[in-house]
């Protein structure tokens, strides 16, 4: 049970990074993705690939696999710097798709949709799976803070301010003298990263990836997140991926105690609930649970 | 190798066909309400299965299970969108479009609770390929063809001559002078709604009759649907016509150097290109 616990609490720690680097790129500088699994993928594939095939270290593999990702949203966010948001949202979701076609087809690569199977977790061989599974949640935890406590700093630095005032209005930042150009490209490449990460965290925690991990679903499950939270608000971002993991989880009980509701059915349920939560809460509280508000300055005194 | 390529371009032009009936449905909802709406994904599922029950269970011919695929995923389109999406439009098109991906997931999941996710075909009868010098073309598929034409001319005729089809453009080209000359924005939005969602079930229907169906079906066409109304002018609907013509002609003679597992990534391409060359799409962006 502890074991389950200490799990859960790995993948809420996954859920919050994921909701941490969407929130750079769309809570705080409006830039939509739809196609944020792919960047998850990106950083997961790259990881596992260099830690399997290439035998590289953990931590080299998780380093590369963070920056590729990070190379990848920038070099998104460059080609589609001049698009309006309805097009990003679609250009996004196509890339999500790309790469998860990538990911299934290209099987001297990435082994199709049979997966990467055995990749390494740090010191598995050497602990208990219950020991692993706690060292693994510390990491995580630790992980998840240091880019909260990041995104937290560079949303009260007069860099955040400037990318809210690129979400808010374009122009007026463009003439109040901001490099809107190179800030989105640089806002989408911190986002991807942190997504990138948490792509490192998931393939190296469970030891195996295949294409069915990055679907859509994904995407609506960490939006719920942020929108639940508070869009713009890291701390809200953390929050609403730990809520959406409780549901998430929750509901596997409830299938235990309603026999009924067994197996296919009852992940349709639970994707019907998710996609109607995240409705109702948008109409009903669009800012969250924890409003985003004005934040102190750095270095202002209480 | 070319010597596929007069079939490939006959697979093309029908595929293109095909795919301009769904495109043409989001890009009117994207002239009208102003927003990409992702639940075309779930409304091509639902026309698709709608099409099955009037075909298997009622026992109906295609025909008439098409009318059956329009109506079920134009009504489920105007009353989703009045629950969920409506309300949400003044927040913003990203706002609701994020909504609709939240919908999409909903209808495609109730799509699942009634059906599961098994296989299904359509009961068609079995005729054999005709063969015309070295192009093999099946009698069902030169049928959805001709279906997909004559959709096509109504929307044409009605955009062109109905009241509503005048009034949708007038709102699509400019909502406050529209209103101003007394046509209800909101009624002309849930209009918009049925039509394009019928449209997008119906094409749902018709790009499941070649193969078989399951929940997924919609969401394997979003790719190309997106791809045919940016390609040819978001919101611009002759644009989705060529766009999708465009996309299928492509998707088929990729086929010449790309696996076949790449053909959604086709519409992909396309829409980068698009994008990066000529990024209101080749006819504009306006609606008629």
């Amino acid at each position: 049970m502890l074991s389950y616990l200490l799990a859960t609490l790995t993948f809420a720690g996954i859920y919050g990074m994921l909701a941490l680097g969407l929130n750079v790129i769309w809570g705080m500088t409006g830039m939509i993705n739809l196609g944020l699994a792919g960047y998850f993928a990106v950083g997961a594939y790259a990881s596992a690939l260099l830690t399997t095939a290439a035998g590289l270290p953990i931590l080299v593999g998780a380093a590369i696999g963070i920056a590729a990702a990070a190379v990848t949203g920038a070099l998104t966010a460059r080609l589609t710097l001049k698009l309006r948001g309805d097009y990003l949202a679609i250009v996004t979701l196509g890339f999500g798709e790309l790469i998860r076609l990538i990911a299934a087809n290209e099987i001297w690569l990435t082994n199709g949709s049979d997966g990467i199977p055995g990749i390494p977790g740090p010191f598995r061989s050497s602990l208990s799976p219950l020991e692993f599974n706690a060292l693994f949640a510390a990491i995580t935890v630790f992980a998840v803070a240091f880019c909260w406590a990041l995104t937290e700093r560079l949303r009260r630095s007069p860099y955040g301010r400037a990318l809210r005032a690129i979400r808010e209005d374009e122009t007026a930042a463009a003439v109040a003298g901001k490099k809107v150009g190179a800030m989105k490209v640089q806002a989408f490449a911190l986002g991807a990263a942190l997504l990138g990460l948490a792509g490192v965290l998931y393939a190296h925690f469970t030891s195996y990836i295949a294409p069915d991990v990055f679907r859509p679903l994904l995407t609506i499950y960490i939006f719920l997140s942020l929108t639940a939270g508070g869009t713009g608000n890291p701390t809200g971002a953390v929050l609403g991926a730990v809520i959406v993991v409780v549901i998430l989880e929750g509901s596997r009980f409830a299938e235990a105690i309603l026999p009924a509701m067994s197996g296919a059915g009852a992940a349709a349920l639970r994707e019907i609930t998710i996609g109607v939560l995240l409705i109702v809460i948008m109409r009903l509280r669009p800012e969250g649970l924890l409003a985003e508000r004005p934040p102190k300055p750095l270095g202002a005194t209480r | 190798m070319l010597d596929i390529l007069p079939q490939l371009l006959v697979n093309g032009i029908i595929t293109g066909t095909l795919l301009a009936i769904p495109a043409i449905g989001f890009t009117a909802i994207f002239a009208v309400l102003r927003f990409p709406n992702f639940a075309v994904a779930s409304h091509a599922t639902i026309g698709a299965f709608a099409g099955y029950a009037a075909n298997v269970w009622l026992g109906l011919p295609a025909e008439l299970s098409l009318v059956a695929a329009f109506l079920v995923a134009g009504l489920v389109g105007v009353v989703s969108d009045e629950i969920a999406l409506r309300p949400l439009r003044p927040y913003g098109a990203l706002t609701t479009a994020i909504a609709s991906i939240a919908l999409t997931i909903v209808l495609e999941n109730v799509v699942r609770l009634i059906f599961g996710n098994g296989l299904r075909g359509y009961d068609l009868p079995l005729v054999r390929d005709w063969r015309v010098w070295d192009i093999r073309i099946g009698p069902q598929q030169i049928e959805n063809f001709a279906l997909a034409l004559i959709l096509m001319a109504v929307v044409f005729a009605a955009l062109r001559f109905s009241r509503i089809g005048k009034a949708m453009r007038a709102v699509a080209d400019n909502p406050a002078l529209a209103e101003l000359k007394g046509i209800d924005p909101v009624r002309i939005g849930r209009l918009t709604a049925f039509f394009g969602m019928g449209l997008v079930g119906a094409g749902g229907m018709l790009l499941g009759l070649g193969t078989s169906i399951d929940p997924l079906t919609g969401f394997r066409f979003i790719l190309p649907i997106f791809a045919a109304a940016v390609v040819g002018g978001l919101g611009s609907i002759p644009g989705a016509a060529l766009g999708a013509m465009v996309v299928g002609l492509g998707e088929e003679v990729a086929l010449l150097v790309l696996s076949p597992a790449y053909k959604s990534a086709v519409g992909f391409m396309a829409i980068v290109l698009v994008l990066t060359f000529r990024p209101r799409g080749l006819l504009g962006e306006r609606a008629y």
